[in-house]
């Protein structure tokens, strides 16, 4: 049933992939980004109780509930990498643990400036917020783990071990809202049936929230081939493909030299 | 369109610090991460090419060494 994921564990092959998928994701971020953040800024209309400062929920709700779902596809890439031992599975691990740390800070930064004004603080010591705080140390443990040992397939376990057990923060984080009394506000849009949000301040959020979606698996494909490189720097197809890529760039370089 | 006009628009109400500030950093942050993933992988192509040709440097040497000898 999985067969057809195997070749991908080859480092060659993820690399394909990865080239093959990143301008669809690029062009997919870069559009929802346009349209989501006019709409939501521009077009959607006031909140009858916080007025224009709702509007930063366009880019608050989407990285915060992409800085869990990184966080959950961190930790499948390192199950993955655990059980049937795939480099490549450490590899995109670590690919998406810097991305996931940018939506995490995305989330708690702009929930801070939407907190001044609506709560007159800009953080309390509350579940959601702290909850979301400990995902943000997670993923600086995971890269910090990761840097820390020289042998990367080494690394890669230590550092798969610790995002595993990290996934006991995201059901936290998640429910924190309903567990613990909070400042927070609960759930808006996760309760499909009946979403407490106009459909009018819904449609650019959703928007938003693909085209956040679409920049973590750009950035991730780049950073993914990074990883990719860095480990197979002495193999002949990685050799020949920076000969290639940097072609142009060599030849202004000699021509500059004087034909060196 | 909410706003009356431009000016309208850019004062949010009386929370443009708040929201544009959250707009701000947000894309700052996006593109911060996105341009040094583009840089490192650039980084990371030149120094395999480099390698490459101290590579072939260091065995023309020994070749020449050799047949000198």
């Amino acid at each position: 049933m999985w067969k057809w994921l195997h070749p991908y564990a080859k480092t060659e092959r993820a690399y394909q992939l990865c080239l093959t998928l990143q301008p669809w994701f690029w062009v997919g971020a870069l559009v929802c980004l346009s349209i989501g953040t006019v709409w939501g800024l521009a077009f959607a209309p006031q909140d009858y109780q916080q007025g224009d400062s709702f509007r930063i929920i366009y880019i608050h709700v989407p990285s915060a509930i992409l800085s869990m779902g990184t966080y959950v596809a961190m930790a499948i890439a390192a199950l993955v990498g655990m059980v049937w031992q795939w480099r490549t599975a450490y590899m995109s691990m670590i690919a998406m643990a810097p991305i996931g740390a940018v939506m995490t800070f995305i989330a708690l930064f702009t929930g801070a400036a939407w907190g001044k004004p609506m709560w007159g603080a800009w953080w309390v010591w509350d579940a959601r917020l702290t909850s979301e705080l400990i995902l943000l140390f997670l993923y600086v443990g995971v890269i910090a783990l990761y840097g820390a040992f020289e042998d990367k397939q080494q690394a890669g376990k230590a550092a798969g071990v610790m995002a595993l057990v990290g996934v006991v923060n995201i059901p936290i984080i998640h429910y924190s809202v309903e567990w613990w009394n909070t400042l927070h506000q609960g759930a808006t849009i996760s309760k499909f049936d009946n979403p407490s949000i106009a459909p009018e301040m819904l449609w650019p959020l959703l928007i938003n929230l693909l085209g956040f979606a679409f920049f973590i698996g750009a950035v991730t494909t780049v950073r993914l081939r990074n990883e990719i490189v860095l480990r197979e720097l002495h193999r002949p197809w990685v050799q020949a493909l920076a000969i290639s890529q940097l072609a142009s760039k060599q030849q202004v370089n000699h021509s500059v030299k004087g034909g060196n | 369109m909410q706003f009356e006009s431009l000016a309208d628009f850019i004062n949010m109400g009386g929370y443009a610090f708040y929201v544009w500030l959250s707009f701000g950093v947000t894309f700052a942050a996006m593109a911060i991460i996105a341009i040094q993933s583009f840089i490192k992988h650039r980084n990371l192509l030149r120094q395999v090419v480099v390698e490459q040709e101290r590579k072939a440097r260091i065995k023309q040497a020994r070749q020449q060494q050799q047949d000198s000898m």
